[in-house]
């Protein structure tokens, strides 16, 4: 099952290298990982995406709590809460036909182009991952993807839920 | 005024004395001369030079293992460093409390790959509880102090301190400043149990028809063992130990069945199988106790109390989780235990002994001494008898390590020190020495092979620079017994490598040394020789026992069966 928790951390030199050299050394999945400082720049927010069977998942939640550096961790999946990616895309944009096909898939999906090249459109979108995978299945359909980076999901609770110190 | 300022090597020292540490283990090196110096100008901490890094950090792992304090390293960087990963590890692995100080290349290099530059915070990375990076010189006092604070408490565990030149050198000062009352607001180990949780175990304890108690290595560290031995006499239940819990009970308490796992005794796994609720307090399940989790102990309620959540339900599911210190959760235990007027049904009892003294007697851990050569169980019974139970035993890692753990009742906790979890070769004798420093006036023994042995043979040199006048028993096989014995079993007889075919003569090594050394050769020699070798106290005797090369250690567990599927002598099965 995918999951999504969000860790907060002290903001020292080495923990995000902890929380990655866990995964791996437990040989625990991970789909994406996320890192920054907060408002507070003591610490730093880490969101992970990640696979696994429910004992799996309690091993993850358990191990990563016990990194000294870890100050909560919670399993947004577990309960109601807002999810968000980025995708910025760079495809091909050579005619009239491909351009107003580009930009009608992009205003759809609710997107909007943030650069442009000779022959290139730049595309900025957000959303859940579903919505950025079929986003990008469309476009390919359309014309040729150049380049595309996306940033790894982050999360947060609904409602009066927080994850704080 | 100003005040006084200190440079990092002072402030290393300064920090250490502060938190009572009396002995450091170490070897000098170019990134941390400045330590060495620092040192040299006081008295409050005594340095013990070793021969090898890894010698250091088992003999560190050693000292903490009997006393219960922090045991300390201090290795250059790059080799020196690099030399410690083994003993870092085999003290992550059984839960000690240790700091290794590493020296490193000044921060300006940091990164340059400059001479002896090993990035020895990463390369630890997977096998401490922590580790840190200095960076400025005012820091040093506080971070040794919580690398002290994190590795003592809570899973006790190696901490790491990476310490750059240029911090440590006149040319850096400092004011010193040290909190020794550590609070972290990340790190804060549960102490009690939950009410809610204490509740249910007592109560499936005192419903349970078929109880055992597995007690591991968690009840050693916690000092629990009077707690342990007060529960298992109330419940009036069946226990057994794990090899890194031996001494938990006393190997001669009556309701005590024996070492359960890989080479426990049949009794200890058949009581286990068979049982309807197990009390695991201090113990993880790990792979040399369960044999094939998916077959293990299926009819079994499982009662887990672990410092640390990671263990509990990670290769078994426990259907009763309690987290807290031991030393505490038992206590809790006993009360609500006394609180339900708890008295064990009687004949529901006499029945499940009655099962468990049947297993007992199909086979106590059994050999038997025939032919001209010594069998190794043989050498640890007369080691047993000549220290009346009361000597240190520290281990190296092979068959030896398994005869002693069988043969050798161990009356108290600490009493018995080895490589549970990682199981290093050359450990046992720096570990030795780390005990002997501790406590000079008790017999301390390293109980070892020709194969362990040279390992860290080179710390005999040590043992003469501080008069560490520790007892060797070799159980000599001219061969990796162990190896030897899988081999055996399991490769169709092929030695592949595990025949020792141009062994030193142990006796002049050790004479060489400027020790005293002896051989055993016959068995009617035996417990002559060895009481010889335990009369002298104020010299190192390395004792080189010619012992059958092809004993092999029973019980066994069968590969891939459940916990009591056993080998009990050569192709007989439990």
């Amino acid at each position: 099952m995918r999951r999504i928790l969000a860790v907060l951390l002290e903001n020292e030199p080495g923990s995000l290298s902890r929380i990655v050299g866990l995964f791996s050394q437990r040989a625990f999945n991970i789909e994406s990982l996320t890192v920054a400082p907060t408002e507070d720049p003591s610490l730093s927010r880490i969101t992970i995406a990640t696979r696994g069977d429910d004992r799996v998942l309690e091993q993850i939640v358990k191990q990563v709590n016990k990194l000294i550096d870890v100050i909560k961790i919670t399993d947004l999946t577990e309960r109601s809460h807002v999810e968000r990616e980025l995708l910025l895309i760079k495809v091909l944009a050579m005619n009239d036909k491909s351009r107003t096909e580009v930009k009608r898939i992009t205003d759809i999906f609710r997107g909007s182009i943030i650069d442009i090249g000779k022959q290139v459109y730049t595309i900025q979108l957000t959303g859940d991952a579903e919505k950025l995978n079929a986003f990008v299945t469309t476009l390919a359909n359309e014309t040729e993807i150049i380049e595309s980076v996306r940033s790894g999901c982050v999360g947060i609770a609904r409602g009066e839920k927080a994850l704080r110190v | 005024m100003t005040k006084k300022q200190f440079t990092g090597a002072q402030m290393v020292v300064k920090a250490l004395a502060a938190l009572d540490v009396k002995y450091i283990f170490g070897y000098p090196g170019g990134t941390v001369l400045d330590i060495y110096d620092a040192l040299f100008q006081q008295t409050d901490v005594e340095h013990i030079l070793v021969r090898h890094e890894q010698a250091a950090t088992h003999m560190a792992d050693g000292f903490a293992r009997a006393t219960g304090e922090v045991g300390v390293v201090l290795a250059t960087s790059g080799p020196g460093a690099t030399n410690c990963i083994t003993g870092i590890a085999t003290a992550y692995m059984d839960s000690i409390p240790m700091v290794v100080l590493s020296g490193q290349v000044p921060t300006t290099l940091i990164g340059d790959d400059a001479f002896q530059e090993t990035d020895i915070v990463g390369c630890s990375r997977p096998i401490v509880k922590h580790s840190f990076n200095c960076r400025v010189v005012e820091d040093i006092p506080n971070i040794i102090a919580k690398a002290f604070y994190i590795a003592s408490t809570g899973r006790p565990g190696p901490v790491v301190i990476e310490l750059p030149k240029d911090l440590l050198m006149p040319t850096s000062l400092g004011e010193f400043h040290i909190e020794t009352d550590v609070k972290m607001r990340s790190y804060n180990p549960s102490i009690k149990g939950h009410p809610k949780q204490i509740k249910k175990a007592v109560k499936a304890m005192t419903t349970a028809k078929k109880l055992i108690v597995y007690s591991g290595g968690g009840v050693i560290i916690a000092n629990a063992s009077g707690l342990l031995t007060k529960l298992v006499e109330k419940l009036d239940a069946p226990i057994t130990n794990t090899l890194m819990g031996l001494g938990g009970i006393s190997g001669t308490h009556k309701n005590y069945i024996g070492m359960l796992g890989m080479h426990g005794s049949v009794e200890a796994n058949k009581t286990m199988a068979n049982a309807d609720v197990i009390l695991a307090l201090g113990a993880r399940f790990d792979d040399r106790v369960t044999n094939n989790v998916k077959k293990f102990c299926p009819d079994a309620k499982i009662i887990h109390v672990d410092i640390d959540p990671t263990s509990i339900s990670k290769t078994i599911n426990a259907h009763i989780p309690v987290v807290g210190l031991l030393e505490v959760v038992l206590q809790q235990l006993l009360d609500e235990l006394a609180a339900t007027d708890f008295e064990p049904n009687k004949e529901e009892r006499a029945q499940w002994w009655q099962e468990i003294n049947h297993w007992r007697g199909l086979n106590r851990v059994g050999y038997v001494q025939e032919g001209e050569q010594i069998k190794p169980q043989r050498v640890i019974e007369a080691m047993y008898k000549i220290t009346q139970g009361e000597a240190y035993v520290c281990s190296d890692v092979g068959q030896h390590q398994m005869f002693a753990a069988q043969y050798y009742p161990f009356a108290k906790p600490r009493q018995w020190i080895n490589s549970g979890g990682l199981g290093t070769m050359g450990f046992g004798l720096p570990a030795a020495m780390g005990v002997k420093l501790a406590f000079p006036e008790s017999h301390v023994i390293c109980i070892t092979g020709d194969g362990s042995i040279q390992m860290n043979i080179q710390e005999l040199s040590t043992c003469l620079q501080y008069n560490l006048p520790v007892v060797i028993i070799s159980l000599n096989n001219r061969s990796l017994g162990m190896v030897r014995q899988w081999q055996d079993m399991v490769y169709g007889g092929r030695h592949s490598s595990s025949y020792m075919e141009s062994l030193p003569d142990f006796v002049k090594l050790a004479e060489s040394y400027g020790h005293v050394g002896m051989q055993i050769n016959h068995l009617d020699e035996l417990e002559d020789k060895l009481t010889e070798a335990f009369a002298i106290k104020n010299r190192l005797v390395f004792v080189d026992v010619l012992v059958d090369e092809n004993e092999h250690v029973y019980p066994m567990q069968i590969r891939l069966g459940a916990i009591d599927d056993m080998w009990i002598k050569k192709g007989v099965k439990a």
